[in-house]
């Protein structure tokens, strides 16, 4: 349905060297660490105690919150401990440390979901781990269960993948189509929607004739493969949405009180997999790339894999890594460490040397609006990065900073290598503070 | 556990990586679209050109470099600006220029302009046009003694624009150079102003390379056009407003300068018709033949003004989207 309308954007080179690299399986690590914070709501409590023999699948970590996600044994072995430790955010998040016997026995847990009823379905959903694969890790079964069900008409699915580097969406399309179709054809069905459009940017030929060439297999009428430009930042959620059903939405608003539900294309085929064997998430496709690192390709690792582990299964560090991060470049997450584990949410890994890690020296701003001109929302970075050096609360709630969604396009846009984005996370910040009192 | 790990990463907030497009490269592009004005300016007046063009550059630059290296501040002249404003100096002069009073007028842009508020971004007004106007002021009879090109096959040496004709008294056609000749630059006038041709070359090259938005230019230009149409009421004449004195110039490369420009659309547009209005004003009303230096000087003076006034239309619409 693409209305042919488009928000602005910027065009950031694609670096999808990983495109065309069947995902390959990684053996187990020796010793992985399974983060208890791995969605966005409440952390989960570990299940399980120092000494305890866990097995694939097992339940290992949950809470009581209707906003959370359990977590899940991704290898066979004994928990040697329960650490804290600093996360990537600065406060301090628990991990279950396992120490694998590489039998990867699977758990008695682990049985396929009997599903007939809309509850079913989103206790299924729960059950299978599943948060936003994409980056935001927003649990899944949430999205599936909103308030106002009723008004909810159409399946947004997100296969831009506008971040550099990251090709997972690209495989997960290639490799597992029909799983995607499956587990779109489910939340349909049990969330009565019209129609359901995958929305896939033109620099993934294969993964668009993959999925067009399965839904004329499968005789499927309601789904569609919307062909979106491939420019930064199509895969934004509010973005995405503007793109494809022509519906503009603030920050804060939650999709489907648009009458939108939305979510990650590996989500969904992952998903399916589960209500088909169920196995919940306990490994994820990562991409590993950057110039640091030796042969760059897609992985199967267990979640709580190490960097150090994944890397060294790809070859190694070709050169010294100064820089890694987790997720995309644009909105990825340094870490100060290779001893950082993957989590549900990651999508890639990129090692990068020296070069690329070097952070340019800021200049005068030349008032060229280029990060205005960027923005997809029309915001005005400069605006905001003035006044919040001058704290004034006023006029950055009056230029809407709030509905900035931290994409970085004006950071990446700025010829004075002005750190404009990170000052609007700042800016967020200082207003949310303030207005709490 | 006796793993080595690398815990001593860089770690800085997103984006990661961000384009190759920094100043120095916005400021090497609209040298890039100046060449053709300059070469055809070298063509038309003579080698003199590239000596005055050479010395101004290298003025701008030693002055911006001596002011940070005295103060201690980091320095900038990497970053092309000085360069700049240095050559659109040079363009905005007669050919016969004394090289002296050049110079003392790339030291007016560089110290007094830009570096007394504090550098490139702080200024509020373009540098080279105040110098430009700090000269015009300062030496009036060298400033407004304009080496005629052999080209226009006149045995003169000197001889007045085709504006300074116009103010005298009615539009002679005689008198003046003809729409091609205008074009082409073979007439009475600055360095860099004169070969329309070279500069609106230029000009498109920098709205295509997206160095420039054509709003300005084009608010410009039209409102020259519109209003010199109605008050004379030929389209000849309107073109020939519209290619004569420095509108090409301050166009396309001093009204749009970032710095003192708006920052948005509706504001550049506002920019844009106040200069062509008040450069027209100049010259049909004024006692000044030409207004364009002071239309823009103008201009970038109303431009917090016009800021504020486009941030109120901009918060109406929602701001967004």
């Amino acid at each position: 349905m693409s209305q042919g309308k488009h928000l602005p954007s910027i065009h950031v080179p694609h670096h999808k060297n990983t495109a065309g690299h069947e995902t390959v399986v990684m053996p187990i690590p020796d010793v992985v660490k399974i983060c208890m914070s791995q969605n966005i709501g409440a952390p989960c409590k570990p299940l399980v105690e120092k000494g305890d023999y866990v097995k694939v699948g097992q339940r290992i970590g949950d809470v009581d919150a209707f906003v959370s996600a359990p977590i899940f044994s991704s290898v066979s072995g004994t928990v040697i401990d329960i650490e804290q430790s600093r996360g990537s955010m600065g406060g301090f998040e628990t991990l279950v440390v396992i120490e694998t016997d590489k039998k990867q026995e699977v758990s008695e847990e682990v049985k396929v979901p009997t599903i007939e009823t809309f509850e079913d379905f989103v206790k299924a959903a729960r059950d299978s781990g599943m948060v936003g694969l994409g980056g935001a890790s927003f649990p899944t079964h949430v999205k599936l269960n909103p308030k106002n069900l009723d008004e909810c008409e159409y399946l947004v699915v997100n296969a831009a993948e506008c971040e550099p580097f990251i090709t997972t969406d690209n495989r997960e399309m290639v490799e597992n189509g029909q799983d995607v179709l499956d587990g779109m054809q489910m939340i349909m069905k049990f969330l009565d929607l019209k129609k359901g459009f995958i929305g896939v940017e033109t620099n993934k030929p294969d993964a668009i004739e993959n999925m067009r060439r399965l839904i004329e297999q499968n005789e499927i009428d309601n789904i569609e493969v919307v062909e979106l430009p491939s420019s930064y930042p199509k895969g934004a959620e509010r973005v995405l949405i503007y793109e494809v059903t022509g519906k503009t939405m603030d920050a804060g608003v939650l999709p489907a009180q648009l009458g939108v539900i939305l979510d990650n294309v590996s989500t969904i085929g992952v998903m399916a997999e589960y209500f088909k064997t169920g196995m919940p998430i306990v490994r994820r496709r990562v991409t590993v790339d950057g110039d640091a690192v030796a042969n760059p390709q897609n992985v199967y690792a267990p979640i709580g894999t190490q960097i150090a582990d994944l890397v060294e299964f790809c070859g190694g560090y070709k050169k010294e890594p100064r820089k890694i991060i987790m997720g995309g470049p644009m909105m990825g997450r340094a870490t100060k460490s290779d001893e950082s584990v993957t989590m549900k949410n990651t999508s890639a890994v990129l090692c990068f040397g020296q070069e690329m890690a070097e952070v340019k020296e800021e200049t005068a701003c030349l008032n060229c609006q280029r990060c205005h001109t960027a923005c997809p929302f029309g915001l005005m970075p400069s605006i905001y990065i003035e006044a919040y050096e001058n704290k004034d609360l006023d006029t950055l709630q009056k230029f809407n900073v709030m509905q900035c969604m931290e994409c970085g396009s004006c950071s990446y846009i700025c010829p004075a290598r002005r750190p404009l984005s990170f000052t609007n996370k700042l800016a967020k910040i200082m207003i949310k503070e303030a207005t709490k009192k | 556990m006796d793993k080595k790990f690398h815990t001593n990463l860089v770690v800085s907030s997103a984006p990661h990586i961000v384009t190759d497009q920094d100043t120095t490269r916005l400021m090497g592009t609209v040298l890039l679209a100046l060449v053709p004005a300059l070469a055809a300016s070298v063509y038309i007046f003579g080698l003199r050109v590239l000596l005055l063009s050479l010395v101004s550059v290298i003025a701008c630059v030693g002055f911006e470099y001596i002011w940070n290296a005295a103060l201690k501040k980091t320095q900038t002249v990497g970053d092309l600006s000085a360069a700049l404003t240095g050559l659109l100096l040079a363009m905005n002069v007669p050919s016969s220029f004394p090289i002296w009073q050049l110079i003392l007028g790339d030291c007016f842009a560089i110290i007094v302009v830009k570096a007394l508020y504090g550098g490139l971004g702080k200024n509020f007004v373009n540098p080279a046009i105040t110098a430009r106007i700090f000269l015009f002021i300062s030496f009036a009879s060298n400033m407004s003694t304009w080496p005629v090109t052999k080209l226009a096959g006149t045995d003169a040496v000197t001889g007045a624009t085709p504006l300074a004709i116009i103010g005298e008294g009615a539009f002679d056609k005689a008198a003046l150079p003809t729409l091609q000749q205008m074009l082409l630059g073979l007439r009475g006038g600055a360095c860099g102003e004169v070969c329309a041709l070279a500069l609106i070359i230029g000009g498109i090259f920098l709205i295509i390379k997206k160095i420039i938005s054509p709003i300005i230019p084009c608010a410009f230009i039209g409102t020259v056009f519109v209003i010199a149409l109605i008050a004379t009421g030929s389209v000849y004449q309107a073109v020939f407003h519209c290619l004569a004195g420095g509108v090409m110039l301050g166009a396309f490369f001093m009204a749009t300068d970032y710095v003192t420009s708006p920052k948005l659309p509706f504001g550049q547009l506002i920019f844009g018709i106040g200069c062509g209005l008040i450069t027209m004003g100049i010259r049909f009303l004024g006692s000044y033949p030409e207004g364009v230096s002071f239309s823009i000087l103008f201009m970038n003076i109303c431009t917090p003004l016009i800021n504020r006034w486009s941030y109120k239309v901009y918060l109406k619409k929602g701001g967004k989207k």
